[in-house]
This record gives C-alpha cells, sequence and structure tokens, in this order.
C-alpha cells in the first residue's frame, strides 16, 4: 500500500513538472495560441474519454450517449455563471452533479439492457436530452447560450483532468472498481458470487456521466457558448472512437486515443472534409488490423498503466 | 365543426405519415436483415440511402432517365456498394469483438459522408420533378401523386422481398443462416456468399428510399442519411429486429408518430418522439412489438 502511495506521487511530482514545461512554453510563447487551444481541449477530451472508458470498458456497459451528459454540464455550469454570477469552482461542481444525478435516473432503468440495445438506448437518450436543451428557451434554445465568461484555461483544465484521472485509477483499483470489472467479465458470475450488479452498473454510470458533465463545463467556459450543435451524436462518436482506439478498459489507452485523434484532426484542420475522410480511415484500418484498440490487451495495458502512469504519459505526448 | 376539422387534420396527418413511414420501413428492412444474419447495427446504412439519392439526380439530370429506371439503377449502385463494403471492411472482422465491428460502422458511415462531401460538395442539390406531382383532395384530405407513388413502390418492393425471403431458395438459406450460422454452414451453405447477398438485398431497398425521398423532399446533400438512417433503425428495433414485417409495422408506426407530432406538436420535437418510442420499447418489450422474449441461458 505505501510501494502504491509512492509512486502516485512520483506520478504526480511528474504530472507537475509536465504541467509547469508546458505553462512556460505557453507564457513564453513557443506554443501558439492554436495549440494552446488543442492542448486545452485535449485535457477536456481525456476526460470525456476515460470516464466513457469507465462505463464501456471496465464496466462492460457499452453507452454511447455521452455527448448527452455533456452537454448537461455545460449547461448547468453556464446558467450558474451567466445567470447567477457564481463561482465558477462552484459551477463545475454542479454541472458535473447534474450530469451525474441525470446519469443515475437514466441509468437505472436503462441499464437493464445489455449490448446493442443498451448503445441505442443510449444513443437516443443523447439526442433526447440535445432536442430537450433545444427547446427551452430559458437556456438559449436552437441559438445557444451566449455571452459565457471565459473562466477555463490550461491551469484549470489540467488540474481537473488530473483529479479526474486519479479519481478514476484509485476507482477502478478499489473493491467497487474490481466489482465493476467483474461485471464486465461475465455478469451472471459476478451475481452468482454475491456482487450486486445494478448497483456497480448504475455507480459506474453515474460517475461516467458526471466527469462527462464536468468535462461540458470546462467546454462551455471555453468556447463561450453552449450550443446544441456541440453536442450530437457524432461527439458521442468522436469520445468512442478515443476509447475504442486506445483500447477498451485501457485508461492510458483512452488517453492515448485521445491523443490521437486530437492530433489528426489538428493537423489537418485547414481541409475539414478531407480531415474526416482520414479520420474514418484511420479508424477503419484500425479496426481492420487491430480490433482489440492500440493498447490491445486490456491485463497488459492495465499493468503498463500502473508502471507509467496515465496523467504522465497524456500529457508529456501532448505537447 | 371543431371536432371535424380536428378529425381532418388528424388523418391527413395519418396520410402524411404513412408515406413518411414507407420510406423508413424500406430503410428498416435493410438494417433488420443485416441484424439478423450477423448482428452488426450496420451504421453505413443510412449512407448508402444516401448514394442511392445521388445516383438517382445523377440518372435522371445527367443521362435525362425517366423515374423507374433511375431506380432500378440506383438500387442496383447501392446494392453494389453494400456488398462492397461488407467484403472490404465487415468481412475482415467476421470473428474481432462486436464492438470493434460496430466501430469499422461508424468509420464507414463518416467516410461515405464526407468522402460525399468531398466529392459531390456539400451544397444541397435540386432533385428534378421526374413525377408530376398531383393533388387529389379526397374529402378534405389532400393526397399528392408523389406519396401514392412513394407508397406504391414500397409495397411492391416489400411483396418482392417477402416472396424472395419466404419462397425462394436463396430466401430460405437466408433465414437458416440467421437462424444459426454454424448449422446453416454444416448444411452446406455459403454463409458468406449469403451475408453477401443479404447487403445487397438491404442496401437495394435504401437505395430506393433514397430515390424515394429525393422525389418526395426535393433537395438531396451528403448527410441526409444520418438521422433517417437512426430513426429507421430504431423503426427495426420497435418491430422487433430481426424479423423482415416488424420493420415494416415498426418503419410506418414511426412515419405515423413523427407527422402526429409535427402536426400537432411542433415539429422541432419530432426527432424526440422518434427516440422516446425507442426508450420506451426497450424499457417495456426489448425484443419489439413482434419479437419474442428469448430467456438468457447460464
Amino acid at each position: 500500500m505505501r510501494e502504491k502511495r509512492k509512486e502516485d506521487l512520483m506520478i504526480f511530482a511528474g504530472c507537475l513538472a509536465v504541467y509547469a514545461a508546458v505553462q512556460t512554453l505557453m507564457a513564453t510563447g513557443v506554443i501558439g495560441a492554436y495549440w494552446e487551444r488543442t492542448i486545452v481541449y485535449l485535457c477536456i477530451y481525456i476526460i470525456l474519454a476515460t470516464s466513457l472508458n469507465l462505463i464501456n470498458g471496465i464496466t462492460g456497459q457499452f453507452s454511447i450517449g455521452h455527448a448527452g451528459f455533456m452537454a448537461v454540464g455545460a449547461y448547468a455550469s453556464a446558467v450558474l455563471t451567466v445567470k447567477f454570477g457564481l463561482p465558477y469552482l462552484l459551477a463545475i461542481v454542479v454541472g458535473g452533479a447534474a450530469a451525474g444525478l441525470l446519469g443515475f435516473v437514466i441509468g437505472l432503468p436503462t441499464l437493464r439492457l445489455s449490448g446493442d440495445y443498451l448503445a441505442i438506448a443510449t444513443l437516443g437518450l443523447g439526442e433526447i436530452i440535445r432536442i430537450t436543451i433545444l427547446n427551452i428557451p430559458y437556456i438559449g434554445g436552437a441559438s445557444g447560450l451566449m455571452g459565457i465568461p471565459k473562466y477555463t484555461n490550461f491551469t484549470w483544465a489540467f488540474f481537473i483532468m488530473l483529479f479526474v484521472l486519479f479519481f478514476i485509477k484509485n476507482f477502478v483499483n478499489s473493491t467497487h472498481g474490481r466489482a465493476c470489472i467483474s461485471i464486465r467479465e461475465n455478469e451472471i458470475a459476478a451475481e452468482a458470487m454475491g456482487i450486486n450488479t445494478t448497483k456497480y452498473k448504475v455507480l459506474a454510470f453515474t460517475l461516467g456521466a458526471s466527469f462527462a458533465g464536468v468535462a461540458g463545463a470546462l467546454f462551455s467556459h471555453y468556447t463561450y457558448i453552449a450550443h446544441p450543435a456541440s453536442f450530437t451524436f457524432m461527439q458521442s462518436f468522436n469520445i468512442l472512437t478515443m476509447v475504442v482506439l486506445g483500447g477498451l478498459g485501457s485508461m492510458s489507452g483512452s488517453i492515448i486515443g485521445a491523443i490521437l485523434l486530437m492530433w489528426v484532426s489538428a493537423f489537418f484542420a485547414s481541409w475539414p472534409e478531407l480531415r474526416m475522410v482520414i479520420y474514418s480511415l484511420v479508424l477503419i484500418l484500425l479496426m481492420l488490423y487491430r480490433p482489440q484498440g492500440l493498447l490491445g490487451d486490456k491485463e497488459l495495458s492495465l499493468k503498463m498503466f500502473g508502471r507509467l502512469g496515465g496523467g504522465q504519459r497524456g500529457t508529456s505526448q501532448g505537447n | 365543426m371543431e371536432i371535424q376539422s380536428l378529425f381532418q387534420q388528424l388523418l391527413q396527418q395519418l396520410v402524411n405519415g404513412i408515406s413518411l413511414g414507407s420510406i423508413y420501413a424500406l430503410i428498416a428492412l435493410g438494417y433488420t436483415m443485416v441484424y439478423g444474419i450477423i448482428r452488426l447495427i450496420n451504421f453505413a446504412h443510412g449512407d448508402i440511402y444516401m448514394l442511392g439519392a445521388y445516383i438517382g439526380f445523377f440518372c435522371t439530370t445527367a443521362l435525362h432517365m425517366a423515374f423507374f429506371p433511375a431506380l432500378i439503377i440506383a438500387m442496383a449502385g447501392a446494392a453494389i456498394t453494400g456488398v462492397c463494403i461488407e467484403r472490404a471492411a465487415y468481412r475482415p472482422l467476421r470473428k474481432a469483438p462486436k464492438i470493434a465491428v460496430l466501430i469499422t460502422a461508424i468509420g464507414v458511415s463518416l467516410f461515405l459522408e464526407y468522402g460525399g462531401m468531398l466529392v459531390l460538395s456539400p451544397q444541397p442539390r435540386t432533385f428534378p420533378e421526374v413525377f408530376p406531382d398531383k393533388i387529389y383532395n379526397v374529402g378534405g384530405i389532400i393526397i399528392g401523386s408523389q406519396q401514392m407513388l412513394i407508397l406504391a413502390t414500397s409495397l411492391v418492393l416489400m411483396v418482392v422481398l417477402t416472396y424472395i425471403v419466404q419462397k425462394t431458395k436463396v430466401g430460405k438459406a437466408m433465414r437458416a443462416v440467421s437462424f444459426d450460422a454454424d448449422a446453416a454452414r454444416l448444411m452446406g451453405i455459403d454463409v458468406d456468399r449469403i451475408i453477401s447477398f443479404t447487403f445487397a438485398i438491404g442496401s437495394g431497398l435504401a437505395g430506393a428510399a433514397g430515390v424515394l425521398v429525393g422525389v418526395y423532399y426535393n433537395s438531396i446533400d451528403p448527410l441526409m442519411g444520418i438521422m433517417p438512417g437512426i430513426k429507421a433503425f430504431v423503426a427495426a428495433v420497435l418491430g422487433g429486429i430481426g424479423i423482415i414485417p416488424g420493420a415494416m409495422l415498426g418503419g410506418i408506426i414511426m412515419g405515423i408518430v413523427e407527422a402526429l407530432i409535427s402536426g400537432f406538436v411542433s415539429s422541432t420535437f419530432r426527432d424526440a418522439g422518434a427516440f422516446a418510442i425507442l426508450i420506451i420499447i426497450l424499457l417495456f418489450k426489448p425484443a419489439g412489438l413482434l419479437g419474442k422474449n428469448v430467456r438468457e441461458k447460464v
């Protein structure tokens, strides 16, 4: 146990060093505005990908409606800061809580479904959330909620990402995390061993949803506007792709997947249509030649994660 | 008077809903057949529908074809595309984890959408009026000849499909493979060939739906397949996925519900209605309206 704590401390120190380095590069202008944007987005997407991985990879429940929870967090936090002028940290917490609450309410009935049915149900729920937002004039309706203060910067995004990563890492290594993994491996066997499968599925789903909400809060306070078009199922697919690309169930895999896809889209940003064609080709080819994702084998990747540390890998490749 | 006009509007929306629903049914058939045979949600199916619309568009504008030859060519083109996609992207993954195939399907879908944008330009195009739209007024309810054309074409295609599946040897093989692929292989059925055939038929139907939509709405664009594709999938789930009459029923119900919502509530809630149906059906009868519940064995 003590060794584990020491390791965590070392990873944390490494992350701080990376943060200091990137921050210095940004302050001195070596990293320009464009790549600064990309790095902040990267932090947000890492939160989204690892939280989706908690649901899809660790617990084995196939959800593809993550953008919906992101939207709830984005709007809930934006309402607090825009309409009530509350502090940013409180807005983030409330955004995460709102998305988590919704995840709980939605997860309780839908997680009885499995496989493709759950996938399609979560896809539908994500769209319902978006369409509902679209029809509420109080939060801007179809034109979006405008005038959100730009509170998010690299520091916010990085440290919240770090918090989420450590939280998920410790969760996975706890009793609860083991229970979730056992559900992924064999739900019936897990139930026979006395694990309350519904409880853990809903728990993982709620946690994943609330972190998506936190990411949404960061997102809306970076782009000045919360717009329903940012939270379509294309966004959900995008996050899902990061997770699967890196390897389902592997946290470091999700981070690498997020970095890779962000890099592809940033690199080809000037040719938007070509970018999507290349993006889709990368996706197809990777699945054809490496269907288990980049890091592949879940056990190996978990061990690798223990050795190398998710946060450190993530950011050291991000700049 | 009030009640009478309400009733009239209800009937009007029913007419609109059925013609829209028959298009959903055509797309849903492809989803349901493919799912029934290889348990894959073929996300690219909606984009094959888009390709069908574009083939129909070029046949009628550049080659000045009449409606029916254009429809046939669009169906053939869509069928060939479907078979090629299956062969290139799905067949190598027959033994891979299911999620990998699903992601590949999403990849193919994105490829067709944005490849379409790149090659065909993202601007919407106006579909020529290949079929003069006459308006008939039956007791205050307006029925367009295009709506009748859509309904008639879909019905004919569905009858042909039912005949193929129920009466021919290939259809029998398709049913056998969807029931148990391994047992079918042991009985000497070439499973890969049957899967290709299923993709061909499903994609052909989607292509036909694309042309019909082009005629009905007059406008096509490379991203037109996303929403109808997902709604058609909802229709397939609603009827009971893997069940062919279920897809037809589900499609018609979806069309009617959508027309009723846009007629009586608000067209902005139209899509939410479709997804609400999905959630309700999944929670209360996940096997679909015509499906049977299968208990899980340990």
